[in-house]
């Protein structure tokens, strides 16, 4: 009994938070648009009992997935968030791995206070930090000053309201996310594994591609999944950061339910982000999974 | 069969392979290495023997290129290797904590240093099956390190070090994991390995048994200073130190106070005892206070007092330790010394001829046991 009952409370919290929230939007993406409160149709009514329930049913329809596909926002919208997240994804990697491999080759005794430093961002609100970019970025922002002061540029660079801002954004936020996971794997790696490849002839870094990557593979493949996962569906970074031709799902998202009020097609919207990221979550599940058999 | 005796530490033309010369290692203040100096030569098997912690490993990893000296310099071939770096040495270790790469594969693993030296792979293979015939672990090629027992693993990292036949192998406790046949075969076969490629060892090992067997040449260490380097029989029959005939093997101990004449020496030891008469090389002062040293083998036990033994003690017997095909007497003198003899089992136990409580006699010859002034 006692099990049963650790056993289900994560199932009900799922239950709870996540299927019949998902459920909703679900039922949702399948209705029609309509000038009412709730914006849609059609409503639910269970006081007319079965008949009312064949009527609701009837009325849902697909209608909202087949107009996704006929204006091609939406397609372009998902693959240019794919793009987006896929690429910050690769420059958080590579900004987040010389980061984490420092951290683990450092002193043990400074280890605790670099970590925190790594995690200190998190104590601010993510809000302000996205709008401190924003500072930093515009036109007469720190950025631009210290560049012309420095003489490097004349004119001042327009960063904020473009795509480089929103990879600046996302790879500024996540990187946490990647470090931490590759620290932790790159920290469990035994030094005497270097030493034996580099006894056996590795130089220093044939031994680094052959040995410290392979064994910190599913600390990086986490890393990226945490990263890529959601920068995929990223609204505030692209909204605040992004400009006018900065197209992603997220957004579209937002306008969608706030700006037009459509919330069927928002919803649709959504559930086929969700249907995308199931993916990487299931690839992201096995990779940890392997890991835990690896460990043994 | 070849007849010369291979003993090129005592030919002065000879040149050493390795020379350790006043090497120092420094952890920070602690002193792991201690001035050492040393000579390896070629075709030497090696042994280093000592406790835990007396700087054995370290000696192997400043050869391997992991650490370097403090001070003093290490020699190979007559070169100074402090600036050759781990992977340019033609040395190879075997790992303490073997070291295994865990993402390969078996296999891969003892391939590893092969693909860094640029053979085919026909070549590659063909000495890989042949290392995992010799270690036993065709069976296991294609298991990751975590599959597979602690005995496997530390067979691996055998294989591994030995695949690229290098000129000086380093062997950190390459078999205390293995059972005594495995442990006695592998034994010999590193013996044939090093007479067929004439590889020159250095292992390091707690079993003395195992130093007996395979080492041309055994170092006792203590403390970061070589106590003792020798063949195998003289560390055993002379040990220079109270300290090495403890460590190898087992011992009496007999402290007294000296006279000598000549090379024979009287140790007077315990009041009402008979001196003990032993024979040495040494010069000592009159009443020196000296150790005797004698193995439990070399002494006779006997019902009766023997005729004509140069030393000749009663005594009474406190304990018997069967072994199997010996058993160890612990016979107490009046003294209150304790002595240990030892004698082979060639009767059935049920049929020996000594019991607990018998009074027995000890006797050995002036030639057995060693005077050692420390
Ligand atoms: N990196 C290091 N930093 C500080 N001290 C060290 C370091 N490596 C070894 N030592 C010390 O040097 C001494 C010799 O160590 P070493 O590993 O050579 O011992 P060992 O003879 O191989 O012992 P064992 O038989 O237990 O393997 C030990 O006291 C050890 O604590
Ligand atoms: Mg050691």
């Amino acid at each position: 009994m006692r099990r049963l009952i650790l056993i289900g409370l994560p199932y009900l919290w799922l239950l709870a938070l996540f299927l019949v929230p998902f459920l909703i939007v679900l039922k949702i993406s399948l209705s029609d648009i309509a000038l009412s409160i709730p914006p849609y149709t059609p409503q639910l009514d269970l006081s007319e009992g079965w008949a009312g329930f064949r009527a609701f049913l009837a009325a849902l329809d697909f209608e909202n997935f087949t107009f996704l596909t006929t204006d091609d926002l939406y397609w372009k919208a998902y693959l240019s968030s794919f793009q987006i997240a896929l690429l910050s994804t690769l420059m958080t990697l590579a900004t987040g791995f010389p980061i984490a491999y420092a951290l683990a080759r450092a002193p043990r005794e400074w280890r605790p206070t670099l970590l925190m430093l790594v995690i200190l961002p998190f104590w601010t609100s993510f809000l302000i930090r996205v709008y401190a970019w924003m500072g930093i970025l515009n036109t007469e922002g720190l950025l631009n000053q210290l560049l012309l002061a420095l003489g490097l540029i004349s004119e001042p660079l327009t960063i904020l309201n473009t795509n480089t801002a929103v990879y600046i954004g996302i790879v500024y936020t996540y990187l946490p996310f990647m470090i931490l996971p590759i620290y932790a794997a790159l920290e469990k790696l035994d030094d005497s594994l270097l030493e034996a490849a580099e006894d056996l002839g590795c130089s220093r870094i044939s031994a680094f591609w052959l040995v410290t990557v392979p064994l910190s593979r599913s600390g990086i493949v986490a890393g990226c999944f945490l990263v890529f996962i959601p920068a995929l569906g990223e609204f505030v970074i692209p909204s605040l950061l992004g400009g006018s031709q900065t197209l992603m799902i997220g957004k579209v998202l937002w306008e969608e339910f706030f700006s037009n009020r459509d919330w069927p097609v928002a919803s649709a919207v959504a559930i086929i982000l969700l249907l995308i990221l199931i993916v990487p979550i299931i690839l992201f599940q096995r990779n940890q999974q392997k890991q835990r058999e690896a460990e043994g | 069969m070849n007849q010369t005796v291979f003993a090129p530490w005592n030919d002065p033309e000879a040149k050493p392979l390795i020379q350790f010369k006043q090497v120092t290692k420094k952890f920070g203040e602690f002193v792991a290495i201690d001035a050492l100096s040393l000579d390896i030569f070629e075709q030497e098997f090696f042994a280093l023997l000592g406790p835990s912690g007396c700087g054995k490993t370290t000696m192997m990893r400043m050869l391997a290129g992991f650490e370097s000296p403090s001070s003093g310099s290490i020699l190979l071939a007559g070169k100074d290797i402090a600036p050759v770096p781990p992977n340019k040495r033609a040395v190879n270790m075997m790992f303490q904590s073997y070291a295994l790469f865990p993402h390969l594969s078996v296999w891969d693993n003892i391939a590893f240093g092969l693909r860094r030296g640029g053979g085919s792979k026909e070549e590659i293979a063909a000495r890989v099956e042949e290392m995992l015939r010799l270690t036993r672990l065709t069976k296991f090629a294609r298991r990751k390190p975590h599959q597979i027992s602690g005995g496997q693993r530390q067979r691996v990292a055998l294989a591994r070090s030995l695949a690229k036949a290098p000129k000086l192998l380093l062997l950190d406790e390459p078999l205390g994991a293995l059972d005594k046949k495995l442990r006695q075969d592998t034994q010999f076969e590193l013996m044939d390995i090093q007479e067929k490629t004439g590889t020159t060892f250095v292992i390091v090992t707690h079993d003395q048994e195992e130093a007996m067997t395979v080492a041309s040449r055994v170092a006792v260490m203590d403390e970061g200073r070589l106590i003792q380097v020798s063949t195998p029989d003289v560390i055993y029959e002379a040990p220079n130190s109270v300290y090495v005939a403890d460590f190898i093997g087992d011992v009496n101990i007999i402290e007294g106070a000296a006279a000598q004449e000549g090379d024979a020496v009287t140790i007077t030891w315990a009041e009402g005892q008979p001196p003990i008469n032993a024979r040495s090389t040494l010069s000592l002062s009159p009443g020196q206070k000296v150790h005797f040293a004698i193995r439990p083998e070399k002494l006779t036990i006997s019902a009766e007092r023997p005729d004509d033994a140069a030393n000749a003690m009663t005594g009474k017997v406190l304990d018997i330790a069967y072994l199997g095909n010996i058993s160890t007497y612990h016979v107490e003198l009046p003294s209150g010394q304790v002595l240990k003899a030892q004698s082979a089992n060639t009767r059935r136990i049920a049929r020996r001829s000594f019991t607990w409580e018998d009074t027995v006699w000890l006797s050995w010859t002036n030639t057995a046991g060693v005077v050692l002034e420390k």
